[in-house]
Formats: C-alpha cells, sequence, structure tokens
C-alpha cells in the first residue's frame, strides 16, 4: 500500500508525488548512487588530510595522548583490575570509541554543512553521514594500527579468538552510523541538536566501558540493561576476543545486537520519514 | 512521427506555512512551546508556491519557464528535479533526469581542478565511468589551461565558472532541467554552453529551461508558460507567452506593495506603493543618462511618527543576485530624523548609470540596522537606453554601471617630456 513519493519505476520513468504513508528505505537507489558516496567519501579524507598539518598523524596522535593520560590517572592513582596492562586495556577501549565520538559529532553536522549540496541536486540524503562515516572508518585503520603497536610494546598476547575482532567492530560501525544518522535527520529540523549531541556523546562515554572494565560499575542481571547501549558489547567483546579478558556473555552480546538492530530501525525510519522535507527545511 | 510525452506535469501544487515552524527550528524552543501549551502560537497561514500547475512537454522539445522572481518557477524545478515533494498533484518523466539548478554545486575550493571534476559529476549523477570517458572533452572545453591539478580556490571565478559549465554542459540525460544557469559567466562561453544545448535537443533530448533572459528563451525554446504567484496564466508558443509575460510587467508596475507578504522586517514601517518620476512625471521606464527619482510611499503602524529612519533602494539586473546600485539615505549623508506616520520618500538618481535592459529595485527601511520593512523584487525596472556619454554612442550589454570619465594620452620622447597628444575626434564629455 505505501506509494513513494518519487520513485524510478524501471529505468525509465521518475514519477514525483506527493508522499503518502510509510516508504521502505529504497537501498537500491543507494546503490544506484554508489559512485557519488565514494566521491563524497574521497572528498571527506582528501580535504582531512590535506588541510591538517598533521594529516594521518591526527588519526593517531588523539588515542596515544588519551591512552596515555588515562593511564597515568587510571593506571597510576586508581588500580583497576583489567587482567591486562591498563595502557592496553585503555587503548583498546579508546580507538573504538574515538571512532564512534567523532563520527556521531560529525554525522550529526553533515547533513547541515551539506545544504548547498541538499537543496540544490536530488540524491538519496543518506549518502551524506553514509560517505562521512566511511571516510572515518579509514582514520580507524590507522588507529588500529596504533593498536596493534602498544600490544606488542607491551608484550601483551593475542588471543586465539582474535579472528572475532571484525565483527565487534562491525557492530560498532553499525551502531555508530544508526545513531549519526538519526542525529543527522533531527538537526535539519532542529538546530541545537548539534549543540547536545557533544554533550550526549561526552556522557555516553562515561557510562560505557571505554577506560573501565563493566565489572567495575554492574555486576549480576544489571549487566543485560547495560548491554542496551551496544557499545559495551562492542568494547569488551573486542577485549575480550583480542586479549581473552572476561568474556561479556552471550546473553549481553545478543541483547547489545538486538538493542543496535532496533537503533538502526528507528533511524532509518526517521531519516526516511524526514528527508524529502530537508530541502525546504535547511 | 507519433508525439511522444517525455514530461507530464498534472495538478501540481506546493503548499508552504508562512508564519509558524518555517525551516528549522531550535529544539528547546519546541520544548518550551510544549511545556506553555497556552502559549500564544504565531497564527500559520497556507501560502501555495504553487497550484494547478499542469503541462506537457514532448521528446525533444526546448520548453520554457518564465514568471517573475517568486512566482513559482524555481519550486517547480525543484519538484521536477524531486529535490523537494509537491503537496498535491504529480508529475511523470520519462528517460534518465539531470537537473541543473546551480553550476558548481558541491565545488569544493581545496580539491583540485580534476578532483572537482569528479566530484561535480558525480553529484550531477554521473557514473565514475562516464566522466572518465568524457575527462579530456570537459577540460578541453573548460579551457583552463595547465591548472588541472591546483586547488580551485585558486583559479580566477571566471576559470572556476567554466570548469563548472564545462561538467554540466557534458551531462547527457534525456530530459534536462535548467535553472537560469546560463545567465553567469562570461558571454562568449555562455554562448558556447547554449550551443551544446542546441545540438543537444537536436539529439533528442528534452529540455525544460527557467530564464529571466526573454531573449535566450525565445531563441531556444519551442514553446513556454507563463507562471503567476504560483499558476500557469499563459501556455502556448513562446513569442505567445513572452508577450504575455511583457504585458504582465506593464501592468505590475504599480502593483500595491502594501499587500506583498513577501517581506522582512518587523513592520513598523510598511512600503505602501513604488512608482518611478522625472521631474514630477510619473513615468515607466527611466533612459541611461537622465535622472529619474524612485517614489516610495510608506505608513507607520501605529500611525505615530518614527525618529532617525534610514531608506534604501537598490538596483539589480535581472538574472544576477548582486546589486549594481545601491543607494542607502544614511551613508549619503541624509539623516530623518523625523519621519511621518505616512509620507513618499524619494531617491534622486542623477544621470541613470544603467545601460538598457531589465532590472529589478529592492527598497528597505531601518532604524539603526533593525530592518523595519524590506521588499526585495518590489518592482521591475526596465531602462531605456540612451547616450550617456554624449558621445553618439550607446553602451549595449548588460551588467556595467556607466561612469563619466575623461581621456588622454600624452607622449613621452626619449629626453622624458611629456606632451598631450589631441585626440583625432575630439568630443566633449562631460
Amino acid at each position: 500500500m505505501s506509494t513513494a513519493e518519487a520513485h524510478a519505476v524501471g529505468p525509465q520513468e521518475t514519477v514525483v508525488a506527493p508522499p503518502r504513508g510509510w516508504r521502505a528505505f529504497d537501498f537500491g537507489e543507494l546503490w544506484g548512487h554508489r559512485d557519488l558516496v565514494y566521491f563524497l567519501t574521497k572528498r571527506e579524507l582528501q580535504i582531512r588530510y590535506r588541510q591538517s598539518f598533521f594529516g594521518i598523524g591526527w588519526a593517531v596522535l588523539q588515542p596515544i595522548t588519551l591512552t596515555f593520560i588515562f593511564a597515568l590517572f587510571f593506571g597510576k592513582l586508581v588500580n583497576l583490575d583489567t587482567s591486562i596492562p591498563y595502557a592496553v586495556f585503555a587503548v583498546a577501549g579508546l580507538v573504538p570509541w574515538l571512532f564512534t565520538a567523532q563520527a556521531v559529532t560529525n554525522c550529526a553536522n553533515s547533513l547541515v554543512k551539506d545544504a548547498e549540496l541538499i537543496s540544490k541536486v536530488y540524491f538519496p540524503r543518506l549518502a551524506v553521514p553514509l560517505a562521512l562515516s566511511l571516510s572515518l572508518i579509514v582514520d580507524l585503520g590507522f588507529a588500529l594500527v596504533v593498536l596493534l603497536v602498544m600490544t606488542l610494546l607491551y608484550d601483551v598476547s593475542i588471543a586465539s579468538t582474535f579472528y572475532l575482532v571484525p565483527a565487534f567492530l562491525l557492530l560498532g560501525v553499525f551502531t555508530t552510523f544508526a545513531l549519526g544518522t538519526l542525529f543527522a535527520a533531527i538537526n535539519v529540523k532542529y538546530r541545537d541538536v548539534q549543540l547536545v549531541v557533544p554533550m550526549l556523546v561526552q556522557i555516553m562515554f562515561f557510562i560505557t566501558p571505554v577506560i573501565y572494565p563493566t565489572s567495575l560499575v554492574v555486576t549480576g542481571d544489571w549487566r543485560y540493561l547495560y548491554a542496551l547501549n551496544p557499545l559495551t558489547s562492542v568494547l569488551e567483546g573486542l577485549r575480550w576476543a583480542l586479549f581473552d579478558t572476561a568474556y561479556p556473555g552471550t546473553g549481553v552480546i545478543a541483547i547489545s545486537v538486538a538493542s543496535a538492530v532496533v537503533l538502526a530501525l528507528l533511524a532509518l525510519w526517521y531519516f526516511r520519514r524526514t528527508e524529502q522535507f530537508f530541502a525546504d527545511l535547511i | 512521427m507519433s508525439r511522444e510525452i517525455a514530461v507530464r506535469v498534472e495538478g501540481l501544487g506546493k503548499r508552504f506555512q508562512i508564519g509558524a515552524a518555517q525551516g528549522y527550528q531550535l529544539l528547546t524552543e519546541k520544548i518550551t512551546e510544549r511545556v506553555r501549551s497556552r502559549a500564544r502560537k504565531p497564527p500559520s497561514r497556507d501560502f501555495w508556491a504553487l497550484r494547478d500547475v499542469s503541462f506537457e512537454v514532448e521528446r525533444g522539445e526546448t520548453f520554457g519557464i518564465i514568471g517573475h522572481n517568486g512566482a513559482g518557477k524555481s519550486t517547480l524545478l525543484k519538484i521536477l528535479s524531486r529535490i523537494t515533494p509537491p503537496t498535491e498533484g504529480g508529475a511523470r518523466l520519462r528517460g534518465r533526469v539531470g537537473a541543473l539548478l546551480e553550476v558548481g554545486t558541491g565545488f569544493h575550493p581545496e580539491l583540485t581542478g580534476r578532483e572537482n571534476v569528479f566530484l561535480n559529476g558525480a553529484i550531477l549523477n554521473m557514473k565514475r565511468r562516464e566522466i572518465q570517458a568524457k575527462f579530456d572533452e570537459i577540460v578541453e572545453f573548460a579551457d583552463i589551461g595547465p591548472f588541472l591539478d591546483t586547488p580551485v580556490k585558486r583559479y580566477s571565478s571566471g576559470m572556476q565558472m567554466r570548469l563548472a559549465f564545462s561538467v554540466a554542459a557534458h551531462l547527457e540525460p534525456e530530459v534536462l532541467l535548467i535553472d537560469e544557469v546560463l545567465s553567469v559567466g562570461d558571454l562568449a562561453f555562455q554562448e558556447k554552453c547554449l550551443g551544446r544545448m542546441e545540438s543537444a535537443t537536436e539529439e533528442g533530448r528534452t529540455v525544460i529551461f527557467i530564464s529571466h533572459n526573454l531573449a535566450s528563451v525565445r531563441g531556444l525554446c519551442d514553446r513556454a508558460i507563463l507562471l503567476s504567484s504560483g499558476r500557469v496564466t499563459a501556455a502556448g508558443g513562446v513569442d505567445e507567452v513572452v508577450d504575455a509575460y511583457v504585458g504582465d510587467i506593464m501592468g505590475e508596475s504599480e502593483q500595491e506593495l502594501g499587500d506583498r507578504e513577501n517581506r522582512v522586517g518587523d513592520g513598523r514601517l510598511r512600503y505602501t506603493d513604488l512608482r518611478l518620476e522625472r521631474e514630477g512625471q510619473v513615468i515607466d521606464s527611466p533612459a541611461t543618462g537622465k535622472d529619474f527619482e524612485v517614489v516610495a510611499g510608506f505608513e507607520t503602524r501605529d500611525g505615530n511618527p518614527l525618529r532617525n529612519v534610514n531608506f534604501g533602494v537598490s538596483i539589480t539586473a535581472q538574472g544576477e543576485d548582486k546589486p549594481m546600485i545601491s543607494a542607502y539615505s544614511e551613508t549619503a549623508g541624509t539623516v530623518f530624523k523625523q519621519v511621518p506616520a505616512r509620507g513618499e520618500i524619494r531617491c534622486l538618481i542623477k544621470r541613470c548609470p544603467l545601460p538598457a535592459g531589465q532590472y529589478f529595485i529592492d527598497v528597505w527601511s531601518d532604524i539603526h540596522q533593525q530592518m523595519l520593512d524590506a521588499l526585495s523584487h518590489a518592482s521591475d525596472l526596465t531602462i531605456g537606453g540612451g547616450d550617456f556619454y554624449g558621445s553618439g554612442r550607446e553602451v549595449i550589454g548588460h551588467r556595467t554601471v556607466l561612469v563619466d570619465q575623461r581621456w588622454s594620452l600624452d607622449e613621452i620622447d626619449a629626453d622624458g617630456d611629456r606632451r598631450a597628444v589631441v585626440a583625432q575626434d575630439p568630443v566633449e564629455v562631460n
């Protein structure tokens, strides 16, 4: 029953009509614009690595500096039971966390930043936050090298389950993209959301086990509630897969995955519902 | 040959709400609004930017859309290109659609010419392979020489424009939607682009074309529609429709400004009408080189006089967005300490420095930068030609302001002595 507001009927005909009812997300159309996504991603990378003095260094320097600071304060002052050297524990948390924090904050602004594009050209709007996220994955790649180097420096042995690392990273990227997309769409309509997002990210940082293990804050069945934040499983799972720290539990991981899927559906639904009016609002 | 419809538009309408949540908001505002449920909401009124617009375009035809600024032309094109949805009605476009609402959308100053060609091409929905295949042609057409790998921020604006145009000109959709883009850039290059467009229609491409430039509409289009306040008021052969538009311009020069909704300012003062005069006589079009006055009637909102009001008038060429002349009472050294509740403000422009052409007038007024009333496109303005320099030669061509000038030539000999060379054909210039 859902009538698309504007969709390509076959390769030949474009229909323009008022929006009506619920519309499924048109992944085919996004795929059709993959070259645009490619060049938008490339644009982000080119600009980021050309303008900044440090270039790639920036992607690497941030996790190193933060790890150093946290290792100094938490590793020395507070004696956390992390089963591996605290610096390695922290960097394994900070690397995926920094990706999430940066991607969510930047995605929230991404549509507004590309207002010119949105008001002058038609394309699936999801391409903008998608391209930005993809470009930050490149940064994540460099940061992962930092993680590897730190692991070798501290002589921490890598567990045999390391092949599961990409699965947890994927969950992280997925969650991040869902959050970023949602905030991006809301920010088009409510422009002060971009001021709220950094604060939310800050709060997220403290309630997510980035620089401390979950066991420090919750135990028992509370862990399942805690797992509603998908990043819990991303970080704990990643550390478990890589260093054989405490296993977060299959139940916890399942809850996180389900939570991430619900979040993504919500984000897509809201995005789809509002994207057609972006050009009127922006 | 059977006629085939490439674009069919039926009963298209687009509604905006004025007054209420227009454009973006602040979430905090929204929340406070909700909390104070009895809070007075600003009265919202519906405004139809387009209503009951229907037309058909045949395959291979070049179709023009003309009308005043704010008549809904751009909104129509945005709907057809799917940037914004219609409120009612619909359209069907057969074939691959390409839209050109602006040239160089997405050009990034930090990226090189080469990089921007690919990015801009992708934005205009060209495939990577397609851009690669046409790349050499695009670069050659743009004529930017050895600067291909230089960041675009180092380009002259002309070079940037040529490169952007060149990408756009190589767009090869079956249905091409173009907004007023050809009015920028230098004239020779414009003609080159128009030439490419014309050859495109011979290849069977359908073009829908918006322009203020009536000459290019006449030259390029077969048929056209005229939009006025969002409705189709004339449709048919291009000459007929252009004539209807010109008739419109004449009729509307004394339009009631007081009723216009599209204005900015706190409303403490409101312009009510606008006319042009020369030596106390109302005129339709001032002549180049002759004095004329812009006369604007106004009223204050509460019927009380205001203090220290500044008035402004600017004149912009049709199809441009930067004014060519901007007159402002305060900078001209005129301070109106006491402004009556009702009156007429006059701005005398001496020796009209604009060449013959189509322009429009914006008027505004403010008190200490606080806008009272501002009307963009308060009136169209046709400047009739004239001999500005008294040289017997009229300046033809748009977009230049004529200034009084005096030329002389000195000869400097081997000893460094200088001697004035008398012009061959001395002409007395004012």
